[in-house]
C-alpha cells in the first residue's frame, strides 16, 4: 500500500468515525431496571433515537439462585417447596413436571384421583398467575382499574387454593406420587361457584379494558411477531399461539388425564402485542371449563398418595417431562445415578424463551411501548433466572 | 365502611380534649394573634361609629359584637381577603383538598378497594375515615429531605416548581365565582388565561432541564409535545364561545349565558375543550410526561419532599381552574336557580350576639345561590375529570399528537361555524330570536 492510499483510507476511517459519533449522538442509551417501575427484577438497556428504539440489550440474572444446584444436594421429596420458589405465583405447576419426571424416573403409579386433584389445582394455579400477570399489564399500561381487579379476584381463588392445599401462594401441593392430601369436606361446591363467579368477571375485564379503543389503539398492530419468527426464536406458551400457532402441552404432549379432557386450544392469527395480552385471557376462560370437566369425572373417592419408601430412588437413568404452565412450556430434565439425590436437574422454562423474543420485538418500537411490549411476552424474571 | 372506634375510654378522650384546647390557646396567642395585629396594621383602617379603627379597638369586637360585623363588612371587600380567601387561593385550596379526598375514595370504590381509612378517624367520629389522609402526606413531604442531583441547575430546579403554582393560582385569579366576586375582572380575561397556560410547558422543560437527568429530559419534551398540541384546539373551542357571547370577559361570558347554557349550542366544542383541559392536566389518559412504567415519573422524577409536594399542589388547583373556566364558559357560571333565599329571617330587630351568629347583614341571597351553584357545577366537573382516570389506560404520543392537531382541531372549526351560523343565522346574539330582550 502507497502511502497516499494509506493517507486515503486514514482520512475515510476518520471520517466514518465523525459520522459514527454524531450518529451516536443522537441516540440515548436507556437503562431499564433493576429498579425501573416498568422492569421488575431484571435489566435492560435501550438506545432510543428520539422515540423509537434502536438497540436493546437484556441483561437478566438478578434473582439467580441456584436452584438447579441446591437440588443435587436434596434428595426427591426434599427438592419440592425450594423449586416453587422461581414462581410462588404459578407454584403447582412449577411442581408438577418436576413430580412427573421423577415418578418416570422411581417408576411410580399415580393415583386416578390424584391425576385429577393435581390437574385441579394446576389449572387454578394457571388463574393466579395469570391475573397476577393482568393486573401488571394492566398498570403498566396506565390502568389503575385493571390492576385492582385482578388482584381482587385473584384473592378469592387463593382463598379456595388455600382451603385445598392449606398454603396461600406456596402451596407444595404436587409431590411425587400424588398430591399431598385429598381435598377437604365441600371443596367441589365452593370451586364451582368460584368458576361461575369468575367467568362472569372475566366478561367485565373485557369489557373495561380489552374492549376499550384506547387499548386497541396502542397495542393493535404493534411488535408483530410473526408465525415463522415466533417459531424460529422458539417462544412458547401465549406468545406463541398469540402468533398463530396452536400449541398447547396439554394438547400436544398429554401429561395424566389431560387427553380425557375436552377443550380447544386458544390461539389467535393477528400476531400482534394486542394478541399477547388476550391470549392468556382467553386461557383463563378454556381453564374454566376445564376445572368444570375435571370436577364432573373425579373419582368419588379413592386413593390420592402413592405409597413411597422413605427415600425413594430408582435405577439410573433420565427423565425429561413437562408441562404447560402459565408462562409455556416448564420442563424438568433430571438425571438420577440411582442414588435418592438427583444427579442433575436442568429447569426448562418458558420464560426464558420468551425473553429471545424481546429484543427482537422492541427494536422499531416507540419508547412507549416498551412496558407493554415486554409485559406481554409473559416474562416472569425470577424463573428465567432460576 | 363505617369502622367503630375500638377501645373507647372517656379519661383519655377528656384529656385529649383538654390537650387539643391547650396547643389550640398556645398557636392563637403566639401566632394568630399577632398576625391579626400585623395585617390589621397594614390595612387602611375604616372608620367604625366614627372612630378610626386600631387594632386595640379591634380586641374590643371580641366583647362588643355590634363593633364586629361592621369590621367583618369591610374586611371581606378588601383586597386582601379576595385574593388569599375566597375567589383567590384558599378557596381554590379548599376545593383542591377536597378532590383529592374525593379522588381517592371515588377511585377506591370504583376499584373495589376501601381507600384511604384511618387517619382522621378517632378525631370526627366514624364515616369520616381518611379526611385527614392528605393532611398526613402533607405532613409527610414537609419533613423529607429535599435532593437535588448532581449537576442540576439550582436556581431553576428551586424556582421552577414555585412557578408552577404560581401560574396555577394565577388563573383561579380571573374565575369570577359570583357577581362581583373575581379578583381581577379584566376585559381579556380569556386571553390571559390562555396565555397563563402557556407557561406551563415552558416550566415543565426548564424544570426537567434543570434536572440533568434522563428520565426527566423525555418526560419534559413529551410535556412541551402535548401540551403545544393541545393549545390549539383549546383556544379555539373557547373561541365559539367568544363569538356566541361576544365578550372575552368572564364575568360577561356568565351573564351572556343567563337564559341558555353555551353547551345546548356547542355540545362539540366543550368536548374539545374537556378532552384538552385533561391534556393540559396530564391526567389519564393524557399523562404521558409522567407515565411511570415508561419513563419512571416523568419531568418529576429527581423531585422529592416539599418539592413534589408544590408540584402537587399546582396540579390540583390547575384541575380547579380548568373545571372552573368549563363551568364559566361552557355551564353558564355561577347560573341557576334560586334556592337560598334573599334575607334570613324576617327583617328586624335582633340582640347583637345572634345577627352575628346568623351572620344578618354579612348575608346576601344572589351571592349565596352563585356560590352554591357554582361550586356543585365545578364539583361535577372535577367528578367527571376524575372518572376518566379510573376506565382509560395511557395513549401513545404519535396516538395523543395526532388527536391533538388532526381531530380535535377539525371539531373545534366545526363548532365554531354551527356558532357562526347560529349568529348569522338570527338565532343568538344581538336581536336574535332566542337572545334575552
Amino acid at each position: 500500500m502507497s502511502d497516499q492510499e494509506e493517507r486515503i483510507s486514514e482520512t475515510t476511517r476518520l471520517g466514518l468515525e465523525i459520522v459514527k459519533e454524531a450518529e451516536e449522538d443522537r441516540l440515548m442509551t436507556l437503562s431499564v431496571g433493576p429498579q425501573h417501575p416498568g422492569s421488575g427484577h431484571f435489566r435492560f438497556t435501550v438506545k432510543v433515537d428520539g422515540d423509537y428504539i434502536v438497540d436493546c440489550d437484556p441483561d437478566p440474572g438478578y434473582v439467580h439462585r441456584g436452584e438447579e444446584k441446591m437440588c443435587e444436594y436434596r434428595n426427591f421429596i426434599q427438592n419440592i417447596p425450594h423449586l416453587e420458589r422461581p414462581v410462588i405465583h404459578d407454584s403447582s405447576n412449577i411442581t408438577y413436571s418436576y413430580s412427573l419426571a421423577v415418578e418416570e424416573l422411581v417408576k411410580i403409579d399415580v393415583p386416578r384421583r390424584a391425576q385429577f386433584i393435581r390437574a385441579i389445582a394446576s389449572e387454578l394455579n394457571r388463574q393466579v398467575y395469570t391475573l397476577y400477570w393482568l393486573a401488571i399489564y394492566g398498570i403498566f399500561l396506565g390502568h389503575s382499574t385493571m390492576f385492582m381487579w385482578p388482584t381482587g379476584d385473584r384473592e378469592l381463588i387463593i382463598d379456595l387454593l388455600e382451603a385445598l392445599t392449606g398454603a396461600r401462594v406456596t402451596h407444595a401441593y404436587n409431590i411425587p406420587g400424588g398430591v399431598r392430601n385429598d381435598i377437604p369436606y365441600g371443596f367441589k361446591d365452593r370451586c364451582l361457584r368460584q368458576v361461575s363467579y369468575f367467568e362472569g368477571r372475566l366478561k367485565e375485564y373485557e369489557d373495561i379494558f380489552y374492549n376499550n379503543p384506547l387499548l386497541r389503539q396502542r397495542t393493535e398492530g404493534v411488535a408483530v411477531l410473526t408465525k415463522e419468527d415466533a417459531i424460529k426464536l422458539g417462544v412458547t406458551g401465549s406468545v406463541l399461539r398469540a402468533s398463530g400457532v396452536p400449541y398447547d402441552i396439554r394438547k400436544a404432549e398429554p401429561y395424566d388425564i389431560y387427553d380425557e379432557i375436552d377443550f380447544n386450544v386458544q390461539y389467535m392469527k393477528t400476531c400482534d402485542s394486542f394478541a399477547r395480552a388476550y391470549v392468556p385471557l382467553l386461557d383463563m376462560r378454556e381453564s374454566c371449563h376445564i376445572i368444570r370437566q375435571l370436577l364432573d369425572k373425579m373419582p368419588e373417592s379413592g386413593e390420592v398418595r402413592a405409597k413411597l419408601q422413605p427415600n425413594p430412588k430408582g435405577p439410573p437413568g433420565e427423565a425429561y417431562r413437562r408441562v404447560e404452565s402459565g408462562r409455556g412450556a416448564l420442563g424438568y430434565y433430571i438425571v438420577s445415578d440411582g442414588t435418592p439425590r438427583p444427579y442433575r436437574v436442568k429447569i426448562s422454562v418458558g420464560s426464558f424463551r420468551n425473553l429471545l423474543a424481546l429484543p427482537h420485538l422492541l427494536v422499531g418500537s416507540k419508547l412507549g411501548d416498551m412496558p407493554s411490549v415486554y409485559w406481554s411476552l409473559n416474562y416472569w424474571p425470577v424463573e428465567a433466572d432460576r | 365502611m363505617t369502622t367503630p372506634i375500638e377501645d373507647f375510654r372517656f379519661g383519655p378522650f377528656v384529656a385529649s380534649v383538654v390537650w387539643l384546647l391547650f396547643w389550640v390557646l398556645i398557636i392563637v396567642t403566639v401566632i394568630v394573634l399577632p398576625l391579626i395585629f400585623v395585617i390589621l396594621f397594614y390595612v387602611p383602617l375604616p372608620l367604625v361609629n366614627g372612630e378610626v379603627l386600631t387594632p386595640y379597638l379591634f380586641l374590643s369586637m371580641m366583647i362588643d359584637p355590634t363593633r364586629t360585623l361592621p369590621i367583618l363588612n369591610f374586611l371581606i371587600y378588601t383586597e386582601f381577603f379576595r385574593v388569599a380567601v375566597f375567589p383567590g387561593f384558599m378557596y381554590a385550596a379548599l376545593i383542591a383538598a377536597a378532590t383529592i379526598f374525593i379522588e381517592r375514595k371515588f377511585l377506591a370504590r370504583m376499584q373495589l378497594r376501601v381507600g384511604p381509612s384511618h387517619a382522621g378517624r378517632e378525631a370526627l367520629g366514624t364515616g369520616f375515615e381518611g379526611l385527614f389522609q392528605l393532611v398526613a402526606d402533607g405532613l409527610k413531604l414537609v419533613s423529607k429531605e429535599i435532593i437535588i442531583p448532581a449537576g442540576a441547575d439550582k436556581p431553576i430546579f428551586w424556582a421552577a416548581p414555585i412557578a408552577f403554582v404560581a401560574a396555577a393560582a394565577a388563573v383561579v385569579c380571573l374565575i369570577p365565582v359570583a357577581p362581583g366576586w373575581v379578583v381581577s375582572n379584566i376585559d381579556v380575561g380569556l386571553i390571559v388565561a390562555f396565555a397563563i397556560f402557556g407557561f406551563f410547558p415552558l416550566i415543565e422543560v426548564l424544570f426537567s432541564w434543570a434536572s440533568n437527568s434522563k428520565y426527566p429530559f423525555i418526560g419534559g419534551l413529551r410535556a412541551l409535545h402535548q401540551l403545544i398540541a393541545f393549545e390549539i384546539p383549546f383556544i379555539l373551542s373557547a373561541l365559539s364561545v367568544v363569538i356566541l357571547s361576544g365578550s372575552l370577559n368572564l364575568t360577561e361570558i356568565t351573564y351572556a349565558q343567563s337564559s341558555y347554557w353555551f353547551i345546548l349550542f356547542l355540545p362539540i366544542s366543550a368536548f374539545v375543550f374537556f378532552m384538552s383541559s385533561l391534556a393540559e392536566l396530564e391526567r389519564i389518559p393524557f399523562d404521558l410526561p409522567e407515565a411511570e412504567s415508561e419513563i419512571v415519573a416523568g419531568w418529576l422524577t429527581e423531585t422529592s419532599g416539599m418539592i413534589y409536594g408544590l408540584i402537587q399542589l399546582g396540579t390540583y388547583v390547575k384541575l380547579y381552574a380548568l373545571a372552573a373556566l368549563f363551568v364559566v364558559l361552557f355551564l353558564g357560571g355561577w347560573m341557576g336557580p334560586q334556592i337560598f333565599p334573599d334575607q334570613l329571617g324576617p327583617p328586624g330587630e335582633k340582640p347583637p350576639l345572634l345577627q352575628l351568629l346568623t351572620l344578618d347583614g354579612l348575608y346576601h341571597g344572589p351571592t349565596a345561590n352563585a356560590i352554591f351553584w357554582f361550586t356543585a357545577k365545578t364539583f361535577l366537573m372535577i367528578h367527571l375529570m376524575l372518572l376518566i382516570r379510573g376506565i382509560n389506560p395511557r395513549i401513545r404520543i404519535d396516538i395523543l399528537l395526532h388527536t391533538g392537531w388532526y381531530k380535535l382541531i377539525v371539531l373545534s372549526f366545526i363548532n365554531m361555524f354551527i356558532a357562526l351560523a347560529l349568529i348569522y343565522g338570527g338565532v343568538l346574539g344581538p336581536g336574535g330570536l332566542l337572545t334575552p330582550n
